[in-house]
Parts: structure tokens; C-alpha cells; sequence
């Protein structure tokens, strides 16, 4: 082999060598942390196993928040306005986290049924909603622009 | 009347964009000197008539103006006056007529420092610009007008602008991440102009790696504001959150990474000629995903606009065109372009090879956990989030590579280097590093940990490198001085740079490890130790400001008995919009940050909050400083300033060849 081919066939392996090194990882990584959503509805149903990480989406149900006087913890229901999920937390919730509004909510369900967060989102943008949320109240049938009209706090 | 003036600036400069668009570019191709010699006046044109769009939404801003849509929905009379002026940019349209001027502030500058360049190359670059400003002063004009009336009944008052963005951080980071961004266009434009006149060489190179150099440092400053702005505003106690609108600056930085160092190679050896041209194109085409990202709503993140569909179809087409005709161009010429010049297995070629493949395929696979999730949910309907995990999986192992390397490109020659040169240079660094790395934070930490162990052995082998190609440069000289003095900018440039990327890479490693937060419930008069710091929660107290109100918690933080600090966290109420809002208290150290967040008053008159503890994070920006600065450093160097003017008589021969081969 001439030494130019060989260095260009050096040089093709190495990056070959590379990029099936990065696909191989890649791949590896995204199997390991693919977080899929479900709607309240779903997790309803039981097709959640106990234990996997997930994200919830919904609206944070009128009147179910409530906050330990002695601890960080809080509990609400997020609703799909068909079914709610109870959702355990213990932390500060973002500034935007209010009942009536949009959340989505990272973390797994529990033996007992609680879906215990260990991340919640609220949004920035009080006129933007996010996929997940809007998902989860097409699916069941509960438009957002039904509930656009709920009165301003 | 104002507004309507802003409207018709608008479409005059979309006119001007329209004429530069076109005749240089023909003028250039027909060799018709009149019509390239448009493009420097045209675009200094629509310079001018998106500046006074600027000055008129910004007029409309201070006077308060409701009856103009995007004042209304983003100002308040209560709104100061310095976030009245800043909130020309706190929406989609705003942004967006901004990053726009931004792309005709680089015309002009192209325009202006383009003196040694060939006249049809400056056409034809500009040329390029032009047609890129046609596609987003009509994306404005068509979905997203900034002056837009509300007719026939305008508000009283307006909305307010996004409590988080009424900030110090929020003035300084979109315009500088927006300049750095489309900066990447006048690089592209550059590669554009180079495919089509069929000219691509080491003259093409040194006329576009000040550019490229720059636009590099002034991205690499705009993601840093960014993340600082982030830390100190969002209050999540974090730098880096890998959110879907971060991904695309970072993704398009590591493309524009990558494209400098290629540049270095064609510059200085002719070589990766073709491969230079196409990361030009990639790296712009990740800054058009980023306004792809954020503007059409299509992913969850803190950054989202409000999403519109017509804007999103409206951007991928212009993705589509800009992006699908560069490619193609690029497939039928850059065929004609080979460098037929070798180097060997061990040279500085193979060690800037290395370097552009590492960053690409980073780039490539965080620009797929970015889209992936949209991708799977066309394909299964299902939603799916990529977390952190799967970004910090594949970052660190690739940079880590890449760091390593790092050590030993810059000591390498060019063309072919002895792997008995390299031992010999760098064995003794070596040793010394990992010594250091396993030496250093045992003394400081008085514990083992092998991730800081590793970032330390690491950031010295690069640090003694640096020490040691300097004393190599300055070896043959009678002195020091005359030895330093004798090195170019673009040497000192890059050192400062690859320093800048050790600091980066002792805060993030040293960041990540050592910090601690802890989430509390704290009456009045009550204190915690974190991390050897004792806070003490002195109470609130009510506070008003101009548009909000609040309250403001007191702390007192001593360590070993003695004071450290006072830090007062607030948690306000914005009044127009009712949106309350955190605003942490920092105590900034250049080893170490304290920073408290604010959460609520419980019915126990307890407060919860968070406590962090962030040693070296003040160094993660420190490092993106550095790396900025030399990035500009090497786009001063005298050799991209003289003998230009001489070259332009060769260059045109240069061109008629390079015609003929392509045609």
C-alpha cells in the first residue's frame, strides 16, 4: 500500500473507531435515561409500574394544595380534570407553582400509590403551556381553552 | 404615527436586503464592478433602517406606547426605565428585530474591515448577508411584527414585563449571545462566498479566521452571561441545566470550536479544506435550530416563547432553504476543492483531526438528546424527556479526551512530529501532573476523591504544557523579554484560550464535586450549619420597590465565630402581573459562593429556603472569560491586518483559475 492510502486508512479507522465508540455510548445513554410522560389518566389506568421514573403533566387541582406547618413537605393533585394524581414533595416549589396552573412533575410512584416528585417544574411564561400539560388535557378531552376562562387570582 | 415610521423602516430595509441580495452576487459572477460596489453602501443602508426600527420600538417602550401589541404585552408604566429599554428584547418579536440588527451590525463591520479583500469576494459575501436578512426581515413582517397596534381599543396599561428578565443579567446576555450567534452567519457567508467563486484557500482562511475567532468569543461570553444569569436569577443553584434552549448555543459553539482549529489547519497547511467550509455551514445551521428551538415552542423549557405555529413552519422553511442549499452547494463543489498536501500519523494536523472529531461528535450527540424527544413523539406519540444523566454520560468521557489532547496538540509540529519529540517534551509534564492531581486536593480537602484527582492531574498537564512550549519558544533568544515580545498574538491567543480551559475545567469538576445545598425550615433567631458555615436566620421584614413588593430575609453567616457575611434573600410580588418572584442573595468568593434562596412563610412563621454551598463556581466563568479574551487576542494579529493590499492583483489571477477548473 502506498504510504498516503495508508495514512487515509489510518485516519478513516480512527474516526471510525471514534464515531462507533461516541454511537455506541450514545445509544447506551439514551437507553438509560429516557424519562417517558404519562397523564394522570394513564397512571389511573396502571400503566405505570411502582418505582419508574416518569414525568406527570396537569393542572394543579383547585383546593388540593397542602403544605406541612413543620417540614418542607407538600402534597397536591395533578389533574387531567378526569383523574387526579396525588404528588408528594418535599422541597421549594418554583415561583410559578400555583393552584389552577400547569405543572409537570418529574419522579415515581410509590407502593401506597403517591407519586413522590423529585422535581417540579412550573413555567415561565404564564401564556405559554407546555406540551406535556397541553397533551395531558387533550387526551382527556378536557381542552385547555376550556379552562382559559377560570378566574384570574 | 411613530410606530407606522418603525413599520416602513422595516420594509425599506427589507428592500435594501432584497437589492443586496441580489445584484452584487450577479455582479460578482458577470465581473460587473458597479453592481459589487453596491453591496458596501446597501448594507451600511440596512444597517440604518434596522437601527431606526430599534430606536422607534425602543421610543415606543419608554413613552409607553400600549397601543403597540408587543409594548403592551411586555412594559408597564411602573416598569423602570433601563427594563423598559431592555424589554425591546423580552419577547419573540423584539428578540428577534434585534438579533436581526445584530446580523446587519456584522454587515457593516464586514462592509468596513473588508478593505483587503478582493472586491467580488466582498460581494459575494455580503451578497450572502443580504439574502439572510431578506428571510427574517420577511419572517417579521409576515408573523411576527413588533409593530403591531392593537386597534381600536389599546389597553390602559400593560402586562409587565417577565419578572425574570427584570434583571441586570437579562440586559447583557441576549445581545451578547445573539452577536455571537450570528456572528456564525458571516462566517457562513464567508464559506458561501468561497464555494461559489470556487476559491478556497490559505488566503480565503486568513480572511476568515478573524471573523470566525471572533464570533467564537463573543459566543463563548453570551453562553457564559448566560449560565450566570441563570445561576444567580433562577435560582436552581445550578450552571448548566442542559435545557433544550441552552443545547443549541453550546451545540453551535462546539461546531464554531471545532471550525477555528480547522481553520488553523487551512490557514497555515492547506489542509481540511472542504471540511472547514462544511463546519462553517453546520455551525450556522445549529444557531438557526437554536431560533428554531425557542421560537416554535416545540420543546419544554424554561425559555419557551408562547408558541405560534405559522412562526415555526415559517423558520424551517428558511432552515430548509438556507441549510438544504448550502449543502447542496457544498456537494457540487466542494469536490473541486483537494488538498493534496500529506502529514503523517503524529503531527499537528492529526491532533487538530482529533480535536474536530472529539467536538463533533459531541456536538452530534447532544444536538440528539436535544431533538430526540420531539423525533420520538412524531414517530410514537409518546412524550419523553432526556435528563441530564444522558448529556453528562456523554460530555465528560468525550472531554475528557479531548482535554487530554489538548496537552499535547499546541507542543506538536505541523506536517510530522517524532513520537520520541512528544516523549521527550512531555514525559517529565506528565509525572509532574499526576503528582499535582493526586498531591494538590489531598492537601486542600484533606480527602481522596478521584474525579477532583483526575480534573487536577488534567488541568496541570495542560497548564505545564502551555509552560513548556513557551520556554521552547523563547529558548533561542538572548532573553525572556525580547523572547516574549518575539511571539505573535494569535501564540499568546490561543495559550490563554486552552488556560481558559483549564480554569473551566477546575470549576466544573471541583463545582459538581464539593457542593452542597440543603433545604430548611427556619424560624427567627434559629441557625444551620452547611458545609462549615454557620447561617443565622435574623428575620424578615416587608420591602417595597417600584413595581413589586415583598419581603427580605436577613442572615448573618460566620464561620469558626467569625463573621463572613450578611445576605438578604427576597421574595417579591410583582404588582402589574402578580407573579411573585425569588431573588436569591449571593455571596460571590473566588473560591466559594454562599447563596441563599427564599422559599414561603409557613403558618408557623417558619421560612423555608435553600442553602448552597458552590466552591469554585466563580471559576466555570472565569475560564469563559479567559477563552473569550484569547479568542480575541488571536483575531488581533498583525499578519490578518498587512499585506493584503499586494495580494489582491494575485488573488484575482487566482480566481479566473480557479473558475476555469470549476466550470
Amino acid at each position: 500500500m502506498k504510504p498516503h492510502r495508508r495514512k487515509r486508512l489510518g485516519i478513516i479507522l480512527f474516526i471510525a473507531t471514534a464515531l462507533s465508540f461516541a454511537v455506541g455510548l450514545t445509544l447506551y445513554a439514551l437507553s438509560q435515561n429516557i424519562d417517558l410522560f404519562y397523564t394522570p389518566t394513564q397512571i389511573a389506568a396502571g400503566e405505570v409500574a411502582v418505582g419508574q421514573r416518569i414525568r406527570v403533566g396537569g393542572m394543579v387541582r383547585e383546593g388540593s394544595y397542602v403544605a406541612a406547618s413543620d417540614s418542607l413537605r407538600v402534597e397536591f393533585d395533578a389533574t387531567d380534570f378526569v383523574n387526579n394524581v396525588p404528588i408528594h414533595y418535599e422541597g421549594i416549589l418554583p415561583d410559578l407553582f400555583r393552584e389552577g396552573q400547569g405543572v409537570v412533575v418529574e419522579g415515581a410512584l410509590d407502593a401506597n400509590g403517591l407519586f413522590q416528585a423529585s422535581r417540579v417544574l412550573a413555567k415561565h411564561d404564564e401564556n405559554y403551556m407546555s406540551p406535556e400539560v397541553k397533551a395531558a388535557l387533550e387526551a382527556s378531552g378536557a381542552s385547555p381553552q376550556n379552562h382559559s376562562a377560570m378566574p384570574e387570582q | 404615527m411613530i410606530p407606522e415610521l418603525g413599520q416602513f423602516s422595516l420594509i425599506l430595509a427589507l428592500c435594501l436586503s432584497v437589492i443586496l441580495g441580489s445584484l452584487p452576487l450577479i455582479g460578482a459572477s458577470r465581473d460587473n464592478t458597479l453592481w459589487m460596489n453596491l453591496a458596501r453602501p446597501l448594507s451600511a443602508g440596512v444597517f440604518v433602517f434596522l437601527g431606526l426600527c430599534v430606536l422607534i420600538l425602543a421610543y415606543a417602550f419608554v413613552t409607553d406606547d400600549f397601543s403597540v401589541k408587543f409594548v403592551a404585552e411586555h412594559s408597564n408604566t411602573l416598569l423602570p426605565t433601563r427594563y423598559k429599554l431592555t424589554a425591546v428584547w423580552g419577547g419573540h418579536e423584539g428578540s428577534f428585530l434585534l438579533w436581526t440588527f445584530m446580523l446587519s451590525g456584522w454587515m457593516l463591520a464586514v462592509a468596513i474591515f473588508s478593505k483587503s479583500m478582493p472586491l467580488d469576494f466582498v460581494a459575494r459575501v455580503l451578497g450572502v448577508l443580504g439574502i439572510l436578512c431578506v428571510g427574517y426581515t420577511l419572517f417579521m413582517l409576515a408573523t411576527s411584527n413588533p409593530f403591531d397596534r392593537i386597534v381600536p381599543l389599546p389597553p390602559a396599561d400593560g402586562a409587565d414585563l417577565n419578572s425574570a428578565l427584570q434583571d441586570f443579567g437579562f440586559i447583557i446576555h441576549p445581545p451578547t449571545l445573539y452577536m455571537g450567534y450570528v456572528g456564525f452567519s458571516v462566517v457562513f457567508a464567508f464559506a458561501i462566498a468561497a464555494l461559489l467563486s470556487g476559491r478556497l484557500d490559505a488566503a480565503w482562511a486568513r480572511w476568515s479566521r478573524p471573523w470566525a475567532n471572533v464570533a467564537w468569543a463573543v459566543l463563548t461570553l453570551g453562553i457564559a452571561l448566560g449560565s450566570w444569569w441563570a445561576y444567580y436569577e433562577l435560582g436552581w443553584g445550578g450552571w448548566w441545566a442542559w435545557d433544550p434552549v441552552e443545547n443549541p448555543p453550546l451545540i453551535t459553539w462546539l461546531f464554531g470550536t471545532a471550525l477555528i482549529h480547522s481553520l488553523a489547519a487551512t490557514e497555515k497547511r492547506g489542509v481540511f479544506k472542504s471540511w472547514t467550509v462544511l463546519l462553517a455551514i453546520l455551525a450556522f445551521s445549529g444557531s438557526l435550530l437554536g431560533t428554531f428551538i425557542t421560537r416554535s415552542g416545540l420543546l419544554t423549557s424554561v425559555h419557551a416563547f408562547a408558541s405560534d405555529p405559522t412562526r415555526g413552519v415559517f423558520i424551517l422553511g428558511i432552515l430548509g432553504i438556507a441549510i438544504g442549499g448550502s449543502l447542496l452547494l457544498f456537494a457540487l463543489r466542494a469536490p473541486l476543492m483537494k488538498s493534496d498536501v500529506g502529514f503523517s500519523l503524529v503531527s499537528r494536523e492529526v491532533f487538530l483531526l482529533a480535536n474536530n472529531v472529539l467536538l463533533v461528535v459531541a456536538a452530534a450527540s447532544v444536538f440528539l438528546g436535544t431533538m430526540f424527544p420531539m423525533v420520538y413523539q412524531a414517530i410514537t406519540d409518546d412524550l419523553i424527556s432526556i435528563g441530564p444523566p444522558y448529556f453528562n454520560a456523554i460530555f465528560v468521557p468525550i472531554m475528557s479526551l479531548l482535554v487530554i489532547l489538548l496537552g499535547a496538540g499546541p507542543l506538536s509540529r505541523w506536517k510530522r512530529t517524532s513520537m520520541g519529540f512528544l516523549t521527550a517534551q512531555l514525559g517529565k509534564v506528565a509525572v509532574a501532573s499526576i503528582v499535582i492531581g493526586v498531591v494538590l486536593p489531598l492537601i486542600v480537602v484533606l480527602r481522596f476523591s478521584l474525579s477532583a484527582t483526575i480534573a487536577m492531574a488534567i488541568a496541570a498537564w495542560i497548564t505545564l504544557a502551555i509552560l513548556r512550549d513557551f520556554a521552547n519558544k523563547v529558548a533561542n533568544k538572548p532573553d525572556l523579554r525580547s523572547g516574549a515580545a518575539a511571539l505573535s498574538w494569535s501564540y499568546y491567543g490561543m495559550q490563554l484560550a486552552h488556560f481558559g480551559v483549564v480554569v473551566l475545567l477546575l470549576g466544573v469538576a471541583f463545582t459538581s464535586k464539593f457542593s452542597t445545598e440543603k433545604s430548611v425550615l427556619l424560624t427567627e433567631g434559629e441557625s444551620i450549619d452547611v458545609g462549615h458555615y454557620d447561617f443565622r436566620f435574623n428575620g424578615t421584614e416587608r420591602i417595597s420597590g417600584p413595581n413589586y413588593v415583598g419581603d427580605e430575609a436577613s442572615f448573618t453567616v460566620t464561620r469558626g465565630g467569625k463573621p463572613v457575611s450578611e445576605l438578604h434573600p427576597q421574595r417579591r410580588v410583582y404588582l402589574a402581573s402578580g407573579t411573585p418572584s425569588t431573588e436569591m442573595a449571593i455571596d460571590a468568593g473566588f473560591l466559594r459562593d454562599l447563596f441563599i434562596t427564599l422559599g414561603e412563610e409557613k403558618e408557623s412563621n417558619a421560612w423555608s429556603m435553600t442553602i448552597y454551598i458552590k466552591p469554585f463556581v466563580r471559576w466555570v466563568w472565569l475560564g469563559a472569560i479567559l477563552m473569550a479574551l484569547g479568542g480575541t487576542l488571536a483575531a488581533g494579529d498583525k499578519r490578518y491586518r498587512r499585506l493584503q493590499v499586494r495580494s489582491e492583483s494575485k488573488s484575482r489571477r487566482q480566481i479566473e483559475t480557479g473558475l476555469q477548473a470549476a466550470s
